[in-house]
């Protein structure tokens, strides 16, 4: 079995076993056993669900620390674009820019930079396959979709567009412009992250991290906030400029990638388990009318990542702020053609593959399924069917489901509990009123004898 | 129809009866949607799955839009005549029946009533959908009674 990374993870003291993450889960990986909670990482698709509803902090997204940075003779961050509109109205992305190289790094090239050549390539993909068959083609670029995918939809993988997503984009890049500028190694330059997500974390450290030869590592936005806010510059002091465009800076948001992408027939759609009802659609052939769906597992897009720090319709709304009052320039046209001529030599494909990884079946053997499918549907007709949760199962047929593959018992369920307990209860007051022969019977009944 | 439903053997053979209400259009896809979380769990392969799901759906459409009820029943067992797995939909519906089986066959025909079509229903795709989705179909019609629709699939 592989080892998979997974960014969120639990911390067991703060948990206190209440059931409120089970339920939220999109693909069901979390059983509260024994008082806490436990990820299952075979179905977790890091999509930081669990860690926005849960009250008492327990969930976690493991990111690098800002020491892990160190040792590289050059330092480059990855800002996400949705870090630009996490500060005070008015703050500018230079002014953020200036303070991640106040925190030590030594460039910065963003992701919404990358995603300018991250667009070109979209649109020569989509161009390309424009007659192909199944439709519609489905956005890559957020990482906790393409995990869904993979587990849950595995039918759809064909369907990815399998371009990488800007921060990969603006990582090489970047990358390429210092060893051109500098005669740098690869090897002395670390390109981190800042990440809105724990999928995105997941995703570098399972792709990447093994080679670093494109990023090194990632870390969260709220891992840096509390000293980026510190170090932001008065506006007058800036020496560094951004090269965010009104293209680029829009993937932050629900339907900035498709407004970017803005050709054929296009639908956003933002929010988990929105995005679960759209794929099962999509799986059913329903929507083949569609060219391109861009998909992404936070409400309102990455500004609405679980690591994220301010609210996410404020965010949202910066935003279209941010594109709408004139700053941001057009995307650089020498860039474009940069992105064309790269698009040929297989810049923007996979670095590595996406794989089936069905969880439902649950037996590799036709027959011995079909039995268990049996067993499931007898026991979950034997269930309450509140769905309440106390079992530490989602859902009663998920009990039922984690019964029958030995992950649970039929009593772990607090309704047959006590339906056994009254049942013995109710045996025991019989024997309690037996009396063994020598004794007689009772002395009510032995005067209705006489 | 060559092949056997085998009342026992080596498979102990599967049954689900799905009811479908004729003008339910709120459960509509119901049926089908069990049908093809089953199969999932069953671990047939995908495109598999997805060919299933599509007839299944099809197939529990047309009664929603045409009959006043029926059932779509699923089968899974083995075919005793070349030992294959097969599974068995049949889609069953006490309706007005099709008068002109090869007319309703044909591609973009359709005597789906107007405001289902305007529901995005009745694109006269149905019959000739479930057809390429399954190995064999066959199709049993009385004007005034009903329709059984059989599909058959192949599963290993």
């Amino acid at each position: 079995m592989e080892t998979w990374f997974h960014a969120v993870s639990l911390i067991n003291e703060r948990c206190k076993g209440c059931t409120n993450c089970i339920k939220r889960c999109p693909t069901e990986a979390i059983r509260v056993r024994n008082g806490k909670a436990s990820i299952d990482g075979e179905r977790c698709i890091d999509c930081g669900e669990c860690i926005r509803i849960c009250e008492n902090h327990a969930k976690q997204a493991e990111g690098d620390s800002l020491a892990a940075t160190t040792g590289y003779r050059y330092r480059v961050a990855i800002p996400a674009p949705a870090l630009m509109v996490q500060f005070q109205k008015g703050v500018r992305p230079e002014q953020i820019l200036e303070a991640l190289l106040g925190l030590g790094f030594d460039r910065v090239a963003e992701a919404g930079w990358g995603a300018d050549l991250t667009t070109v390539a979209l649109k020569r993909y989509l161009k390309e396959r424009y007659h192909a068959e199944p439709r519609p083609l489905i956005s890559s670029s957020c990482p906790a979709v393409v995990r869904l995918i993979q587990i849950r939809f595995p039918g759809l993988i064909q369907q990815l567009a399998p371009i990488e997503p800007p921060l990969i984009s603006a990582a090489k890049l970047a990358r390429m412009e210092i060893m051109k500028q500098t005669g740098a190694r690869s090897g002395e330059i670390g390109v981190f992250f800042i990440s809105p997500c724990p999928a995105k974390i997941t995703m570098i450290k399972n792709h990447y991290g093994i080679e670093p030869g494109v990023i090194n590592g990632a870390l969260s936005i709220r891992a840096i906030y509390g000293d980026l806010q510190k170090l932001i510059p008065k506006s007058d002091s800036i020496t560094i400029s951004s090269r965010l465009s009104k293209i680029g800076a829009g993937w932050a948001g629900a339907g900035g990638e498709s407004r970017a992408v803005g050709i054929g027939n296009l639908l956003a759609v933002d929010g988990i388990h929105q995005v679960v009802d759209l794929l099962e659609e999509i799986e059913m052939g329903r929507l083949n009318d569609l060219d391109y769906v861009e998909v992404q597992a936070c409400n309102n897009g990455c500004v609405g990542g679980a690591l994220t720090v301010i609210n996410s319709f404020t965010a949202r709304m910066r935003i279209n702020q941010l594109l709408s009052d004139g700053w941001l320039p057009p995307p650089d046209p020498a860039l474009a053609a940069q992105a064309d001529t790269y698009y040929n030599t297989r810049f923007f494909d996979w670095d590595y593959q996406v794989i089936p990884k069905p969880f439902q079946r649950l037996d590799q053997d036709l027959s011995s399924a079909m039995e268990k499918v049996e067993l499931i549907e007898a026991t979950v007709r034997s269930l309450p069917g509140l769905d309440c949760g106390s079992c530490g199962s989602p859902n009663c047929r998920a009990l039922a489901e984690d019964i029958v593959l030995d992950k649970a018992q039929i009593f772990d369920c607090v309704f047959k509990l006590r339906e056994e307990l009254s049942r013995h209860a109710q045996e025991l007051l019989l024997l309690a009123e037996r009396k063994p022969p020598a004794m007689g019977t009772s002395t009510q009944e032995s005067g209705e004898k006489q | 129809m060559s092949w056997i439903f085998p009342p026992g053997g080596i498979f102990r053979p599967m049954e689900r009866i799905y009811p479908i209400a004729g003008g339910d259009y709120e459960a509509s896809g119901e049926a089908a949607g069990k049908i093809k979380k089953l199969l999932i769990q069953l671990g047939l392969a995908m495109e598999l799955v997805r060919r299933i799901a599509i007839a299944a759906y099809e197939a529990e459409m047309n009664i929603v839009i045409h009959a006043y009820e029926g059932e779509l029943t699923l089968r899974i067992g083995r075919d005793l005549t070349d030992a294959r797995v097969r599974m068995r939909l049949v889609a069953n519906d006490r309706g007005p029946g099709i008068p002109d089986i090869d007319l309703a066959m044909k591609e973009g025909y359709s005597t789906a009533p107007e405001f289902a079509r305007r529901l995005g229903f009745g694109s006269g795709m149905g019959l000739p959908n479930m057809k390429r989705c399954s190995d064999q179909l066959t199709i049993i019609s009385t004007v005034g009674k009903g329709t059984t629709v059989t599909m058959d699939f192949t599963l290993d």
